[in-house]
């Protein structure tokens, strides 16, 4: 069900505008959105306290939080691109919550393949969290990629690196 | 003619309610933070993997606004401070009692590295005219929140739009 990040290196050359991330597949329990919202320090009731996110906030049960989102969305991508892939921009849309019981359902395609004048790979990638026929939550994320197997995006500082 | 209230316009672009983040950058929330999303990525667990890659350890960049919300309680506090208070003081000074956030981009600079204590500032970057939506009339805003590293390398700006609005009156 899940996949780990490795240090193998995906270049910017491996990759094509249209190509399918592998999807990832996580049952949400109570726990996943607590630990979330602690991770994240978000203390707010409606991510821990059932009887606050139903009699309140009116929804069916306590719900997955936007940090701990951004979290998942991060882990989703650098899983795909490895450990030299380095996040340049991350935005997001809630559309629907996502609850305990749920099974999330990330997808992810490749938008755009670029290469800046400071020679920096990017990808584009589009991201969508759906549980079942529901679409929760879309994604962009702008990702540098190493341009060869030697080049390490991290390294780039000041006008190399143009997020 | 703008029919926007001089008030408002004076505060664009704008910087407001520089913070210091309360406690450093720690790798204990790190870790937290990676096992609630089950990231393997080596660059949080493998020292070695870590200062190959990145020159040492740092933070996963989504985790940026993490390190300014405040503790659940600390001595002496009284009032639990408003993250996004731009937000919070927009909705007041134009009468707007409900407000929804549509969209949250967050753009990642320098890394965030272990030990860093962040300060941040939020700048109103734009307030729209007045606009009717199926959630009432209002206004959408642009908010900022740029955060930098104790030497003032700027880490990241988080982007947020804004929608502050009345519900429309029953007929």
């Amino acid at each position: 069900m899940n996949t780990a990040t490795t240090t193998a290196t995906r270049t910017i050359a491996d990759v094509s505008v249209g190509d399918e991330l592998p999807p990832l597949t996580y049952d949400v329990t109570a726990t996943t959105v607590v630990v979330g919202a602690l991770a994240t320090r978000d203390w707010r009731p409606q991510h821990h306290d059932y009887a606050f996110a139903t009699q309140r906030n009116g929804v069916q049960d306590i719900f997955l939080n936007s940090p701990n989102q951004a979290a998942w969305l991060e882990r989703y991508v650098t899983d795909w691109s490895g450990a030299r892939g380095r996040l340049g921009k991350l935005g997001f849309r809630m559309l629907d919550s996502i609850f305990p019981g749920d099974t999330m359902v990330f997808h992810g395609t490749v938008t755009s393949v670029e290469t800046d004048k400071a020679g920096c790979g990017w990808a584009g990638i589009e991201v969508k969290v759906a549980v079942g026929d529901r679409l929760c939550t879309t994604a962009t994320a702008r990702i540098a990629l190493p341009s060869t197997p030697d080049d390490n995006p991290w390294q780039r500082r000041g006008k190399e690196w143009t997020p | 003619m703008s029919d926007m209230p001089a008030e408002i316009e004076a505060l664009i672009d704008v910087p407001q309610y520089d913070e210091v983040g309360e406690f450093p950058v720690e790798r204990g929330y790190i870790w937290t933070s990676c096992a609630s999303v089950e990231n393997g990525n080596p660059l949080f667990w493998d020292d070695a993997v870590a200062d190959e890659v990145t020159g040492g350890p740092i933070a996963p960049p989504s985790m940026i606004s993490n390190w300014f919300r405040p503790h659940y309680w600390a001595p002496g506090r009284d009032v639990q401070p408003m993250p996004l208070q731009v937000h919070f003081d927009l909705k007041d000074k134009l009468g707007l009692p409900e407000a929804v956030m549509s969209d949250n981009t967050v753009t990642y600079y320098e890394p965030v590295r272990v030990g860093d204590v962040l300060s941040t500032c939020q700048r109103l970057r734009s307030v729209s005219a007045e606009k009717t939506t199926k959630l009432g009339t209002g206004r959408f805003w642009v908010i900022d929140v740029e955060y930098r590293n104790q030497r003032g390398d700027l880490v990241g700006i988080e982007s947020w739009t804004g929608f502050g609005y009345k519900r429309e009156q029953a007929a």
